[in-house]
């Protein structure tokens, strides 16, 4: 066979390392949309790649809904020190204490959904044209339609039905005063990508995604990990059992996986044995069919 | 064969509702165990809720809430699916509402198209639409499905029947490589499983096919191309000279060693380093990402293009090319637009329109009037300054280029360069 081809990691990488440089090259300040999971810290490594020797020109920007898991921060913290980059933080907490936004009420309430407001007022805040994220589009039916180059008005919403063209390799991100941009470099990337390639390459990723011992508690049928910000129903209880994590979002809302699977070899084995989607554990996802749909028109990463 | 070695494959789907588009993409993921169980439990949720029983397949591809309100495709979709021997990108373009513009997104970057014909049909209209536009963007491989086989007892002689009317004016078109498959996506007779109800086939499921298309050499291996994204400047004291020139190679290979010429200016100089992550190369090949760096300081910037001395793209200020308008405001008569055409981006003005192209019955018109969203034309264009090209046919990548409308920003049309 032909020795000149790459292969679908190499293809991929090349096409996200393309994207990126792009970035760099079309808008004035952008960052990189950093939550801590996987995605996100693959994005971060890809930038790396695509401008070495140079560091990473994007600062990272984590929205902090303030339901952390701690690992997630301590990974956040020694990544920004390892690449010598900027790190801002939108605090969802400040904007509930500003007034921007109201607390959820009820027995599913979580911040999630306050997300939005806290990222707007973030971007608008520090002057940035384009937020780099780590979404797939495999994750989401939603997300299925998304463009590489991904234009928001100057209400920061999405309008999936009037999206630009994208043909070839040519990326439009020309914008008006007050608009941005959000830009998906690993778009044709699958969860089962996304492991073979951290594997490949040894990127460092949190501990949440191996197999630990946690407490947790049963809820929305998913175990819930049990923190501080969790209230127990009276027939919910906390038990300990060994889990690991597919996805890392608000830890309130996060479902873990019961799994063995405690090195990155067996996790890559058992995400290629998986018979549900990864975003199957985020009851974010679960409050309707359209659920991440109408978020992303609202400006929703 | 090691996995990690596989191949990625990018296809596009053209069809509609009534073809059975849906069913087939739907019966390509599900027989190929690429659903997951939550996913088959919403659709069979969705099956029920519609009053009917079992699997509806082609709800798989549901999308945004008006399509599944509306029971149709508004964009491209993208899904995804993997098999021991190959990644698989499909493109699921949808059939009726805007379909030019579409199917012309989705088919820029696909190595197949799947063009679905209903068995009881037969060619009809629609068909020679997509066929037009598979030729037109000049996708490698086209793949025509005949579906509905059962509806037609599976008669091997109306297959061949349509093979024959496919044929005929295919052969007015410029597509390169088709292959024929009766299938049924409702039974999956031929899709993923090789059935038994149509044992005069002796060819390959579709999955076979799509898993087995010699795709390596649609990419343009001969003439070197690349466009620069970015200069890379390390303001650290390690790096205190280094230019690194980064980009995608959109064509050819090349060497440590290489004499080059950079377009437009045309000095000349060698290949100093190949990079990629820091690591250097012997050699380097389309499509791959890396940073060049040259024996000679020369100034270099986005949008300028490396070739090799003896292999030259054309440099003109004029050219002719096929557009296809995809903005829902009609073109503006003199109107200047941006032209992005590699990294290259300059100012064009679309000077004459030779002719219309009426996607219905494949005739020219000599239709001097505004292009609208969905037609396609062959165009004269003058830009402000030349051009780094080479025709679409011998390369997608330096052959192709958009118009942006600087009043809206709007991606207006897309060119294929003649």
């Amino acid at each position: 066979m032909d020795k000149y081809y790459l292969s679908y990691l190499d293809e991929l990488e090349s096409e996200a390392i393309f994207v990126l440089r792009e970035v760099y090259a079309q808008f004035q300040n952008p960052v990189i949309l950093f939550s801590g999971g996987k995605d996100s810290i693959l994005v971060t490594h890809l930038a790396k790649k695509a401008f070495t020797p140079c560091s990473v020109p994007f600062p990272l920007m984590h929205i902090d809904t303030g339901h952390n898991f701690p690992e997630t921060i301590a990974f956040r913290d020694q990544l920004v020190s390892n690449l010598g980059a900027k790190l801002i933080v939108g605090s969802v907490q400040q904007s509930i204490d500003e007034g921007r936004v109201l607390e959820e009420k009820g027995a599913n309430a979580s911040r999630n959904a306050l997300q939005t407001t806290t990222l707007l007022d973030t971007i608008e805040r520090q002057k940035i044209d384009c937020a780099i994220g780590g979404g797939r589009r495999d994750e989401e039916k939603a997300r299925a339609k998304e463009r590489f180059f991904s234009h928001r008005d100057d209400f920061g919403q999405w309008d999936p039905k009037n999206q630009r063209p994208e043909l070839w390799n040519l990326f439009n991100g020309k914008y008006f005063d007050g608009e941005h941009f959000r830009v998906f470099p690993i778009s044709n990337w699958t969860e089962m990508d996304v492991w073979n390639y951290i594997k490949r390459e040894n990127i460092q990723i949190p501990s949440l995604y191996l197999a630990h011992e946690r407490e947790v508690v049963w809820k929305n049928e998913s175990w819930i990990p049990y923190s501080q910000f969790i209230k127990l129903k009276p027939n919910e209880e906390v038990v300990t059992k060994k889990i690991r994590f597919r996805t890392l979002g608000d830890i309130t809302i996060t479902g873990g996986i019961e799994s063995s699977a405690d090195t990155l070899e067996k996790v890559v084995q058992e995400v290629s044995m998986m018979r549900k989607t990864e975003r199957g554990n985020r009851a974010d996802d679960k409050r309707s069919e359209t659920a991440m749909e109408d978020r992303k028109k609202q400006g929703y990463f | 064969m090691q996995i990690d070695k596989n191949q990625l494959l990018r296809f596009t789907t053209a069809g509609s509702v009534d073809d059975g588009k849906s069913t087939l993409i739907g019966r390509l993921l599900y027989d190929s165990k690429s659903i997951f169980e939550d996913q088959l439990a919403a659709v069979e949720r969705s099956t029920q809720k519609q009053g009917r029983e079992g699997v509806d397949l082609a709800l798989f591809t549901d999308g945004l809430r008006d399509e599944r309100e509306q029971g149709i495709t508004i964009d491209v979709a993208y899904r995804y699916f993997t098999t021991p021997k190959r990644k698989f990108i499909i493109a699921d373009t949808p059939g009726h509402i805007q379909y030019t513009r579409n199917m012309v997104t989705g088919a820029s970057t696909a190595n197949a198209a799947i063009i679905l014909i209903d068995a009881r049909n037969g060619v009809v209209e629609q068909t020679k639409r997509h066929s037009f536009i598979a030729s037109l963007l000049q996708i490698p491989h086209v793949i025509v499905c005949v579906n509905k086989m059962d509806l037609v007892d599976y008669a091997e002689a109306r297959f061949n029947e349509i093979i024959n009317q496919y044929e005929e004016f295919a052969s007015k078109m410029m597509i390169k490589d088709v292959s024929f498959i009766p299938i049924s996506a409702l039974e999956g007779d031929n899709v993923v499983n090789k059935t038994q109800n149509m044992n005069w086939y002796g060819g390959a499921t579709l999955l076979h096919k799509l898993e087995n298309i010699y795709i390596s050499s649609d990419v343009n291996k001969v003439d070197f191309r690349f466009p620069v994204q970015t200069v890379l400047r390390p303001q650290s004291k390690e790096f205190v000279d280094y230019r690194g020139y980064a980009g995608r190679i959109e064509g050819g290979i090349v060497r440590v060693g290489d004499e080059v010429s950079i377009l437009p200016a045309g000095f000349t100089s060698k290949i100093k380093t190949i990079e990629k992550n820091g690591q250097q190369l012997a050699e380097a090949y389309a499509p791959m990402s890396v940073t060049i760096t040259l024996e000679d300081d020369i100034d270099i910037s986005r949008g300028n293009m490396l070739v090799k001395v003896n292999n030259q793209p054309e440099m003109e200020q004029d050219v002719t090319a096929m557009i296809c308008w995809l903005d829902n405001q009609p073109q503006r008569d003199r109107a200047k637009y941006v032209i992005k055409q590699t990294t290259n981006e300059q100012k064009a003005l679309i000077k004459e329109t030779e002719y219309k192209y009426d996607i219905n019955n494949l005739a020219r018109n000599k239709d001097m009037s505004p292009l609208q969203m969905n037609e396609i034309a062959k165009v004269k264009i003058r830009t402000n300054a030349p051009l780094m090209f080479d025709s679409y046919r011998s390369n997608r990548n330096t052959g192709s280029f958009i118009l942006i409308d600087e009043a809206t920003n709007a991606t207006v049309a897309a060119g294929m360069i003649v």
